[in-house]
């Protein structure tokens, strides 16, 4: 047989943890297709493990089937709870697919079925079924229906949505792109229920569909969004069900569903789209105010140039109420995230059998649905780390004469146009004696260098440097902290860490709140312009040549009392500086890391969209990507993560070694 | 040379599937791995046999079995589940969708030939 175990163990693999994902997001927001994906994917493994002759996967995958079973068909509630429970088992499946693996003992897995199964006995809410008949859903339709698809129908006759049936025909050869469209369209309008493909009727070349959707939408409202298709509408709406909720209807999590009348879900995609035209139309205001000053100074302020200049500045204002808009509507608030990291805390301090409490400030903070996402897992590291290596073991803690559990802070806070989320913990601290001894090891630092506290903890960000030398099993999955340094300063943000011995360690990720348009100071170096984002700035001063200093082979300022190191933007791209006496530094970065950027000239602030850039430019470090400014012009967009990392590297970390 | 189409959504399953089609020999096995792409790869070519899954995402397998039998083109090709459903009323909803066979998982090799064998007439 050309198939081998070997394949078994992959996708199951890949099911467990797209089925941790999903019950991840589950954890966020009840969705019944989440949830109904967690039960495919513990169906397949059941299937999956009993053609293999896996008995104890097969067993504990039917039981955990059947518990899913019951919470996708409405049986069973999902509480948080019921996701921790499913959470353990799951783990216990991948404990028992590894051990197939390794082609060791497996555990017996008895006592966990019978577990799971008291466990369905004890929450079995068995709500009563109602009867399909008499909707004049026609028996070709519920004949074909999977028990799901039976039960989400039920669903929405319960909440009083209204059931269309909208028939499409399409070209037989190249039906998949158009019905993909018609059906991420209706499923803004509503839950679709099942897809039926047809052929009575049809002719040859062609193939039909028939899409049962379920929506609180009246009919004319799905008429008038479904373009050519065809609605036939099988029950109408029923507001009254609404304002007197049966009986049936009280399960809070299915009730929430119903709220949605007068909300409509939008495909952040689509979100994106309107914004990006919108940055044109900024790029367009720009023009139209040069147009406005070119008027001015070549024919004076006469009556058209007037009119330039008003419509110039309705348009300004305008375009920043749109946008303004359209950001707010891609916030979310932190109480998102939290809830999902919550859980993940839970799960991974129960795993490493530590006892911790969670402290959470500043939910109500907004950001970016997008950057949320993109967060996630970050995030997920940094707590991760927390839990595995931050936290000592309680009877430690308690020698220690701390607390005996150990506490996890998660906060976010706007702090001007930026987010802030610390991720903080109260254990044993950064050890720095033994960062510095590894990335001497691995020749990341020369041997006698003297390094700073801060300099040291941006080492544990340093490719190939960790400082457990055995992976755990909560942390140790290969994602470094490198990774996630990547991963926020490819969203624009910054990493910074604090750490005290035995006091703890504090993580603060600074983010921009949106990734859409930013602001950009426009600076010059020798004949070049470049862009800096404004976010990243902190202020802009006058320098004159001789009051800048050398410490220690760095070009240095004194401001307000403290030294600030410099940084020639004309040396990291080897340009050649104009003779000019004087310079402009711009500031960038926070607290103690931070730097003066030297510039010629500051010439402007405008509103760019930043674009990646193409390939021949992207190894060159400190360029984060290209954006138009007026007149078709382009400018590069100074990467201010990178010149403070080449600031601050610069001498003292060898490079060499960094690079090989 | 008999042509058999495969559908399952796990890639696991539909090498395994193939592998004991194979092995009855003379046959010509198409894998597609949901039931959307069953409707494109039916078209290609005359099957004699489908054998599909139930439970997969967009169109299940007895939508798809539906629409096969509800085709003047496809009608006559014979259709085999295997399921790991083993509820009376799924097994009847299959049988009398005009399905050839119901198979549940997990099943052995012999019976699973002897099947495809009398679906095919070898």
């Amino acid at each position: 047989m050309k198939t081998s175990k070997k394949d078994f163990i992959v996708e199951a693999e890949e099911i467990i943890e797209s089925v941790n994902n999903s019950l991840l997001d589950l954890q966020g927001g009840f969705n019944p297709e989440t949830l109904n994906s967690v039960f495919r994917g513990i169906h397949t493994l059941k299937g999956l493990s009993g053609l293999f002759g896996l008995k104890g996967i097969t067993d504990l995958s039917h039981t955990l089937e059947s518990l899913l079973d019951d919470l996708r068909l409405g049986r069973l509630e999902l509480t948080d709870d019921v996701i921790n429970f499913v959470f353990s088992n799951i783990d216990i499946l991948k404990n028992i697919i590894s051990q197939v693996s390794e082609e060791k003992q497996v555990d017996d897995v008895s006592d966990t079925i019978k577990e799971i199964e008291s466990f369905r006995k004890a929450s079995d809410t068995k709500s009563k079924e109602i009867s399909l008949e008499g909707f004049g859903i026609s028996p070709s339709i519920l004949n074909v229906l999977s028990n799901y698809e039976e039960h989400r129908l039920k669903t929405n006759i319960k909440e009083g949505n209204g059931l269309y049936l909208i028939k499409a025909i399409f070209n037989l050869t190249e039906f998949a792109p158009g019905l993909e469209a018609l059906n991420s369209n209706l499923k803004n309008l509503g839950e679709l229920i099942a897809t039926l493909p047809i052929s009575e009727g049809i002719s040859e070349g062609s193939i039909g569909f028939k899409l049962l959707l379920g929506s609180p939408m009246n009919t004319d409202d799905i008429k008038s969004k479904v373009g050519t298709a065809d609605v036939e509408v099988i029950s109408q709406l029923k507001k009254a069900a609404e304002s007197k909720p049966s009986p049936l209807t009280s399960r809070p999590r299915e009730v929430s569903l119903k709220s949605s009348t007068n909300t409509v879900r939008v495909d952040i995609e689509k979100l994106d789209t309107i914004l990006d035209t919108v940055s044109e139309l900024v790029l367009a205001k720009g023009a139209v105010i040069r147009i406005g000053q070119e008027l001015a100074e070549s024919v004076g302020f006469i009556s058209l140039t007037l009119d330039v200049h008003k419509i110039s500045q309705t348009l300004d204002r305008k375009l920043a109420e749109l946008q303004e808009y359209l950001l707010d509507l891609r916030m979310v608030p932190f109480s998102q995230i939290f809830t999902r990291l919550v859980q993940v805390i839970r799960r991974y301090s129960r795993e490493a059998g530590k006892e911790i409490d969670i402290e959470i400030y500043g939910e109500d903070t907004k950001i970016d649905k997008q950057l949320a996402e993109e967060i996630i897992d970050p995030l997920i590291h940094l707590i991760r780390n927390a839990v595995d290596h931050g936290i000592e073991p309680k009877d430690k803690r308690l020698m220690l004469g701390k607390k005996e559990r150990g506490t996890v802070t998660l906060k976010a806070f706007p702090e001007g146009n930026k987010v802030v989320i610390m991720v903080q913990d109260d254990g044993a601290g950064l050890d720095t004696d033994k960062i510095l001894r590894k990335a001497i090891e691995r020749q990341m630092v020369p041997e006698n260098q003297m390094l700073e506290r801060k300099e040291i903890f941006d080492l544990i960000f340093v490719p190939g440097l960790s400082t457990k030398t055995e992976a755990s099993e909560v942390s140790g999955r290969g994602v470094g902290m490198d990774i996630v340094k990547e991963k926020i300063t490819s969203l624009g943000g910054f990493v910074d860490i604090e750490s005290e011995p035995g006091k703890g360690t504090t993580f603060n990720l600074t983010l921009p709140i949106t990734l859409a348009i930013i602001k950009a100071l426009i600076i010059q170096v020798a004949s070049d312009r470049f862009a800096v984002p404004l976010t990243s700035v902190a202020e802009t001063f006058f320098v004159e040549r001789e009051k800048i200093q050398t410490i220690e082979g760095r070009e240095v300022i004194e401001r307000r009392g403290e030294m600030l190191p410099l940084l020639r933007v004309a040396d990291v791209f080897k340009l050649k500086e104009s003779p000019t006496d004087d310079y402009f530094a711009v500031v960038i970065g926070f607290g103690s890391r931070r730097i003066g950027l030297l510039v010629d000239n500051l010439l402007d602030q405008t509103e760019v969209v930043i674009r990646p850039i193409g390939e021949c430019l992207k190894n060159i470090r400190g360029l984060g990507g290209a954006a138009e400014i007026g007149r078709h012009e382009i400018v590069l967009v100074l990467d201010v993560e990178n010149m403070m990392e080449e600031a601050f590297t610069r001498k003292k970390v060898n490079r060499a070694a960094l690079d090989a | 040379m008999k042509s058999v189409l495969v559908v399952d959504d796990s890639s696991t399953t539909r090498s395994l599937i193939t592998s004991m089609l194979e092995d009855i020999g003379g046959i010509d096995v198409f894998e597609a791995s949901s039931g959307f792409e069953a409707l494109k790869i039916l078209p290609r070519r005359p099957f004699d046999l489908v054998v599909t899954d139930i439970n997969m995402p967009d169109i299940n397998g007895f939508e798809l079995v539906s629409f096969v039998k509800n085709n003047e083109k496809y009608k006559n090709i014979p259709v085999i589940f295997i399921s790991t459903e083993r509820n009376e009323g799924e097994i009847n909803k299959g049988m009398s969708l005009g399905a050839f066979a119901y198979i549940t998982k997990p099943f052995n090799t012999e019976e699973f030939h002897g099947i495809v064998k009398k679906a095919l007439s070898l």
